[in-house]
Parts: C-alpha cells; sequence; structure tokens
C-alpha cells in the first residue's frame, strides 16, 4: 500500500514534470520564434492539452496531502515565497492562452509578458525547489525550522536554472514532433545548444555537490545500480543527437523523455527511503493505513489508470502537426471587435463576408 | 509554537478573498458546462442553427470563466499547505485523501477534456464531442461533490479519531462522505451553481433583446434560463432550509449568530433585521417577528427552545455581524430570484418577453444574483463556523502555519490581490465583450463539416 502511493506519487511528478515542463519550455521559447506564425503554431501545439498536463502537479500535491501529510505540511509551507511565486506564474501563464486573442494589441504584449515570465519563472522555483530538498531542510522532527529565505542556496538556485534548460529542451523536442516550417525549424535550430547547456549544468551541480559535500553523493556510491541511469540518459542523449542530425523528428521528443525520466530516477533513487532526505523517512512521513487504502480502491487502482487513459485518448485526438487553422484562430479577436462595433448580426455577417 | 496571529488573521483574509474569487468562476462554469451539454445535444437532435449558434457562443465565455476558475482553484489546492500546515498535518489523512479524489475524479478529467471541448469539435466524430462536453460538465459537478465533503467534515466533523499527538485519523469514510449534512450541501452548492447560471443566461437574452438584436437565440436564453431558474429557485429554498437544519443541530455558535439571538429563547421570536453590537452584546435597530416564528423557522416546532449568543462562551463566538447580515442578504436575494423566475418564465413562455420592456431590464439586471448569494452564503458558512476550522476540534488559530511571519503573508496578500484584480479586470471585459457581440454575430459551416480548415466560414460560402 504504502509503495503504490510512493510509485504513484513519483509517477505524478514524473509526468507533471515531463508534460508541463514541455509546454512551459514552449512558453520559455516563445519569445525567440522567427515570426507571430510560427508563434501562433507554437501556442497551437500545446493549447489543448496544457491544461491537462498542469493538472498533473495537483494530482501530485493531493497525493502528497493524502498521503504524506506530514511531507505537504512541511514543503509547502517551507518554501512558502517560492510556492507562492510559482502559483502566480502559473495564473499568468494560463490565462495568457484565452486572454491573448482577446485582447486588443497592448494588452496582449502584457499577456504574452505575462506567458512567458511565467513560463521562465514556474520550473525556476520547481528547480529551486528539488534543489533545496537535496540540500536538505531544517527539520525538528515534524516541523520546519528554517527561515523563510533558506532555500537561496546555490545548488538549489543552479537546479532552477537546470530546470529551467531542461523544460526548453523538450519544449524544442515537442516543436520539431508536431509542427512545420518555421517553427519546426526553429526547433531544430535551438535545440543543440540547450542540450549542450544541459550537459553542462548537470556538471555543474555535480560539482557543487560534491564541494558542499553532499550527502546525496554517499548515496551513490552506496548504491551503484543508480548509476544505469544516468547510462541510459547518456544513450538516450546520443539517440537524440543522432536523430538530430538524420532529422528523425519523431525520435526527439521520446529520447527527452528518457533523460528526464532517468535524473528523475536518479534523484528519486538517491533519496529512498527518504522522503525528506536525510530526516523523514517514508514510512514516518505515511498516513494512517485507513487512508492510504481508502485512497487506493477507488482513486488508486480504477481512477488513476482511468485518468492515465483518457490523458492518452486526448493526446491521441490532438496527433499529428499543427496547421494554421488549429488552436485559437487569430480571427477570433478581429471577430469579436468587429462585431461589437457593428450595431446588428447581420451587418457583421457582411463585414466578415467582405473580409473573407 | 505559538503563532504570530497578525500572520494569521492575514492569512485568513488571504483564503477569504481567494477562495471567494475562485468559488465565482465555477458557480458560472458548473451550470454552463451542462447547458453547453443541452445545446449541444439539441444542435445534433435537431439540426437547427439556433443552437449551434447558441453552443458555440456560450463556448467561448466558457473557456475564460473555466480557466479563471482552474487556476485560481490550484492555488487552493496549495493554500491548505501553505498558510495551514498544522491543519494539513493533523487533519490530513481525512482531507488530503478528499482532495486527491476530487483532483483525480474531477480536475484531471474536467482539464483533459476541456481542450477536446474547445478544440476537437472537427477531430471526434459528433457523439464523441457531444462526450467530452459531458464529462467536463460531470467533472465539475464531481468537483462540487468532493469538496462541499471536505468542507462539510470541518463544519461537522464524523468518522475519525484524534492521536495522542493530535493527528485526525479516519475511522469511517462511509460516514465521511455518505451523511445528511453532506447530501444538502452538496445539493445546495450545485443548485446554487445551475441558479447563477440560469440567471445570467436569462439576462443576456433579455440584454440582447433590449437592444433589438439576436432574437431567435434571444428568445431560446429567456425561455431556457428562466424555466430552468424558476424549477431550481423554490428547490434552492427548500435545500436552503435543509441546510439551516442542520447548522441547528451540530453548530449552535453560528446559528445563533445567524439569528442575530442573544438570549435564548423559548418559544423564540425571529429577528428581520438589527445592527449586532457585539460590545454590548445587544441588537440596535431590531425589527424583528414574534414567538413562534423563530422556533418554526429554527425547528419547525411551536415550542422548542432556540440558542443566544449569550450562552456561548465568548471565545467560541464567530463575528455576529458578518454572519448576520450575509445570512440575511442570501435569503433577501433567493426571494427575489423567486419573484423573477416565477414572473419572467410565465411570460417567456406564454406571450413572451420581447415588448416588455419593463421585464426585460430586471431581467437583464439579474445577472449577479447568483453571485452574491453564493457568495454570501459561503462567507456565512465559512465565517460563521468561527473560531473553528474543524468545528469544536481545530481552531484556526492552532491551524494556522505557525513558522509563518507576518512579513510573508503581506507580500503574498498583496500579490494575490493584484494578480487576481488584473486577471478578474480583464476577463470580465474579454466576457463582456463576448457577451455584447452576440450569438448571431458568426455564422457557421454545418457540423461534420469536410472543411475543418475553415470552421468559422461565412454562410453561402461554397469554398
Amino acid at each position: 500500500m504504502l509503495e503504490f502511493w510512493v510509485g504513484a506519487l513519483a509517477l505524478s511528478l514524473l509526468l507533471y514534470v515531463l508534460l508541463d515542463g514541455f509546454d512551459l519550455g514552449v512558453g520559455m521559447l516563445f519569445p525567440f520564434a522567427p515570426d507571430e506564425r510560427s508563434r501562433r503554431h507554437l501556442l497551437a501545439s500545446i493549447s489543448p492539452v496544457w491544461d491537462g498536463n498542469e493538472t498533473w502537479l495537483v494530482v501530485a500535491a493531493t497525493i502528497l496531502f493524502g498521503a504524506f501529510p506530514l511531507i505537504y505540511s512541511i514543503a509547502v509551507s517551507a518554501f512558502y515565497l517560492p510556492v507562492i511565486l510559482m502559483l502566480l506564474s502559473l495564473i499568468l501563464r494560463g490565462v495568457a492562452f484565452e486572454f491573448r486573442y482577446k485582447a486588443k494589441p497592448f494588452m496582449r504584449r502584457v499577456w504574452d509578458m505575462g506567458f512567458v515570465g511565467g513560463s521562465f519563472v514556474a520550473p525556476f522555483v520547481q528547480g529551486t525547489l528539488v534543489g533545496s530538498f537535496v540540500v536538505g531542510l531544517p527539520i525538528d522532527g515534524v516541523h520546519f525550522v528554517g527561515g523563510p529565505f533558506f532555500w537561496l542556496h546555490p545548488l538549489a538556485l543552479a537546479c532552477g536554472v537546470g530546470m529551467c534548460i531542461g523544460n526548453a529542451m523538450i519544449a524544442a523536442c515537442w516543436i520539431i514532433g508536431k509542427t512545420t516550417g518555421d517553427a519546426r525549424a526553429f526547433g531544430y535550430r535551438v535545440l543543440p545548444g540547450l542540450a549542450v547547456a544541459l550537459i553542462i549544468f548537470l556538471i555543474l551541480a555535480l560539482t557543487i555537490s560534491m564541494s558542499y559535500k553532499l550527502q546525496v553523493l554517499e548515496r551513490w556510491s552506496q548504491r551503484p545500480a543508480l548509476m544505469l541511469l544516468p547510462v541510459a540518459a547518456l544513450l538516450a542523449a546520443v539517440g537524440m543527437a543522432w536523430g538530430w542530425k538524420t532529422q528523425r523528428d519523431h525520435w526527439m521528443f521520446p529520447c527527452g523523455a528518457v533523460i528526464f525520466a532517468a535524473a528523475f530516477g536518479t534523484l528519486a533513487g538517491s533519496f529512498l527511503p527518504y522522503m525528506v532526505p536525510f530526516t523523514i523517512t517514508i514510512e514516518q512521513a505515511a498516513s494512517p493505513s485507513s487512508s492510504l487504502e481508502f485512497m487506493f480502491w477507488g482513486a488508486g487502482l480504477i481512477v488513476m489508470p482511468l485518468t492515465l487513459l483518457y490523458t492518452a485518448t486526448v493526446y491521441f485526438i490532438f496527433r499529428g502537426r499543427v496547421t494554421d487553422a488549429d488552436g485559437y484562430g487569430g480571427e477570433d479577436a478581429e471577430d469579436v471587435q468587429l462585431t461589437a462595433n457593428s450595431s446588428t448580426g447581420a451587418s457583421a455577417v457582411a463585414d466578415e463576408a467582405r473580409r473573407g | 509554537m505559538t503563532p504570530d496571529l497578525t500572520a494569521v488573521l492575514l492569512s485568513r483574509i488571504q483564503f477569504a478573498f481567494t477562495v471567494s474569487f475562485h468559488i465565482i468562476f465555477p458557480a458560472f462554469t458548473i451550470g454552463l458546462a451542462a447547458w453547453l451539454c443541452v445545446l449541444e445535444g439539441l444542435s445534433q437532435k435537431t439540426g437547427l442553427p439556433v443552437y449551434r449558434r447558441l453552443f458555440e457562443f456560450w463556448l467561448k465565455i466558457f473557456g475564460v470563466a473555466f480557466g479563471l476558475g482552474v487556476v485560481s482553484g490550484i492555488v487552493m489546492a496549495f493554500q491548505f499547505g501553505s498558510n495551514w500546515s498544522e491543519l494539513s498535518r493533523r487533519s490530513g489523512p481525512i482531507q488530503g485523501p478528499l482532495l486527491a479524489y476530487e483532483s483525480f475524479t474531477a480536475f484531471a478529467m474536467e482539464a483533459s477534456f476541456f481542450g477536446v471541448l474547445m478544440f476537437g469539435r472537427h477531430r471526434v466524430p459528433p457523439l464523441m464531442y457531444l462526450g467530452s462536453a459531458i464529462m467536463v460538465a460531470l467533472g465539475t459537478n464531481l468537483s462540487s461533490f468532493w469538496i462541499l465533503v471536505n468542507n462539510s467534515w470541518m463544519q461537522v466533523p464524523t468518522g475519525f479519531t484524534i492521536t495522542a499527538d493530535g493527528i485526525f485519523v479516519p475511522t469511517d469514510w462511509r460516514s465521511i462522505i455518505l451523511n445528511n449534512v453532506v447530501f444538502v450541501r452538496v445539493s445546495h452548492m450545485i443548485l446554487a451553481a445551475y441558479v447563477t447560471t440560469s440567471f445570467c443566461v436569462a439576462a443576456t437574452g433579455a440584454w440582447h433583446l433590449l437592444r433589438g438584436m439576436h432574437k431567435a437565440e434571444a428568445r431560446v436564453m429567456l425561455r431556457m434560463g428562466l424555466g430552468l431558474a424558476a424549477v431550481l429557485v423554490p428547490i434552492q429554498l427548500i435545500f436552503g432550509h435543509l441546510v439551516g437544519d442542520y447548522v441547528v443541530k451540530h453548530q449552535p455558535s453560528k446559528i445563533a449568530a445567524i439569528e442575530g439571538r442573544w438570549y435564548d429563547e423559548q418559544p423564540a421570536g425571529e429577528v428581520l433585521f438589527a445592527w449586532p453590537d457585539e460590545t454590548t452584546e445587544t441588537n440596535r435597530f431590531e425589527i424583528r417577528l414574534p414567538a413562534p416564528i423563530g422556533s418554526l423557522i429554527d425547528s419547525s416546532s411551536l415550542t422548542s427552545k432556540e440558542i443566544g449568543i449569550k450562552s456561548i462562551p465568548v471565545e467560541d463566538r464567530p463575528p455576529i455581524a458578518i454572519t448576520f447580515f450575509a445570512f440575511r442578504i442570501m435569503v433577501g436575494i433567493g426571494m427575489l430570484m423567486l419573484v423573477l423566475a416565477w414572473a419572467g418564465a410565465f411570460f417567456a413562455w406564454t406571450s413572451g418577453l420581447e415588448d416588455r420592456r419593463r421585464m426585460l431590464w430586471p431581467i437583464f439586471l439579474s445577472f449577479p444574483l447568483g453571485f452574491l448569494a453564493t457568495l454570501t452564503g459561503w462567507i456565512t458558512a465559512e465565517v460563521g463556523r468561527q473560531p473553528w476550522t474543524i468545528f469544536g476540534h481545530l481552531r484556526t488559530t492552532e491551524a494556522a502555519t505557525p513558522t509563518l511571519q507576518s512579513a510573508e503573508v503581506v507580500i503574498s496578500l498583496l500579490v494575490f490581490c493584484s494578480v487576481y484584480a488584473l486577471i478578474f479586470v480583464f476577463g470580465t471585459i474579454y466576457i463582456y465583450r463576448l457577451l455584447r457581440a452576440g450569438p448571431g454575430a458568426v455564422a457557421l459551416s454545418p457540423i461534420g463539416s469536410p472543411n475543418p480548415k475553415r470552421p468559422m466560414s461565412v454562410r453561402g460560402d461554397t469554398a
């Protein structure tokens, strides 16, 4: 039962990092796209799925709340300011999808800034959180005892940057597979730089960990099996490089996903059996069995697989590459303003006929 | 650890603000999602363009409102942990699984199918498109269910024990989920949502008729909106009374505050209006109905004793004035909605409302009523529950994050206020513009159009 919920939590987190990773990454790459048409394609590639992607964050948070309430209460309150910052970034990013096409030009720029800014800040905060966990949380048994800025540790901040780079990289993979023309070419252009940046970050993270003599490194020497994961990541990286060279669009995202999964697995594998390294174990943090079982027989056994199924279904429905007709058409904003100015529907239809 | 009391107060304000902001959107989108299903079903069954035009019109509005509901809802999922970590730690074994069920069975489902609803019409067969709309509507209702189960447990805690270190451990999930309090409160909330939407729809219809545009669609909106309201408002008033019953039974401090009743009375009168004064523990400017009307209302009895605020220890009393007034406003709005719904539906379904401008104006202006009633109802429920977070078991001051400093909460509160103000103002503007443009503004290609590249092509266009 406990193992199930650890696994479910891990799966939800990994899915979140991967799925929201690419749509946040698209947001980061958004301002660098060559023109408005490619920008629209980028948005269209994520518009139908971003909301479902983001829900995995809430799923992970509520699994944490339900199965490991001690961790939920410590982690979310310890990282008070970063969590608030992350929430606001996700808000500004989220509303931009709807607002962008309904706004007049000035406000469209505002929403775009919120979209891009939110897409940078949210993963930065998430990476910082992960990094802080690696560094260690000051705890006295059941309460967090650090200050409001304890998370401003060099490794944590570096992880924040690393998360941004990783998300941008997986986004480039997504763009390559889902778009055509200029947008796809853009994806190919930025991928190598991002991959290299990610490698540099990983080396940097390792170096900082060593210089701070972090406990997590000892785990690695204790558990050599963990080494398999970076090896898998390396193979995936090679696959990605080869796919990039030979323009095998559909290799990109799977290889990127393997790299993400390997990084995630390495971290999780280093922590076990601790949930908060190295002070609180999974056993200590867990809810009583009546809670775990209640969650299991409904949510765990039936609903979670169903959720995975319909998530896959939605992705299947939106398979294929993005075209000009996908997503929110640019006509929407002009439509609304045009017809708001005309006094009856009839003249608006005539207006459209004249334009169309 | 004694908490910083200012931080607690600020956290309360922040929770109140963010949850009030959030509820506005589901109050609208729950009913709207269901209505979209009805419209799409009618459109597919009858093929009449008026239904399709209405669907596309309200779908755009749904997109904006749903998005705002989602982003503000995510904030709530984290706020339990950020500002109320003791509540999370201690009652997590009960509240956590309930919220997990909400995120799994409702949130994830509605968010995933929302994408299909907004973008997928030409990628799936018509029945599957309708099915996606139904999944979204189902998701919104399931969200209400689980959230209300959670809140009801906080109001009337059952099915648990408390361990030596203060952890609430569930012992009987059936009693936590399937009890009468949950049933009446879930119904009351879902009805509130449908009533809110029906008034918004009717008001939109009235607005278009007042401007003499989109008459066919406006007639449908008025008939369906007012018709549904006419059926649901009386049922909602009944459920409101049933909700009051549980408050009388389980939350004496709350009912005493709601009634503005300072002294025990047997039988009890009913205060209609007053200005409760907590320092003197009296009511000023009181207008009251004589006994036994209060006993009848609160306990359906001619002789029952109804508790007064002075019988509640001072440290267990909620804020009286807020609770008292919020409740009165909600009930008053409920009565107004009943009158409007019955009169409006009568005319909409008989001689029509087209020339009755004196009826159309109040119907048009009635669009905020559902929102106001929902908000004041929640204020009554939540402020009236104070000083308890888990009624009778965990005080709000004990529930807050102990290490939180006032400065941190000031920052978060200010940031939430500004960002929420920004997105609310503009969200409203965009919805207003969409409403104003009306459903007749865009002509449509038929369902299952062979040309998915021009889903909004002009009628008569042969391309």
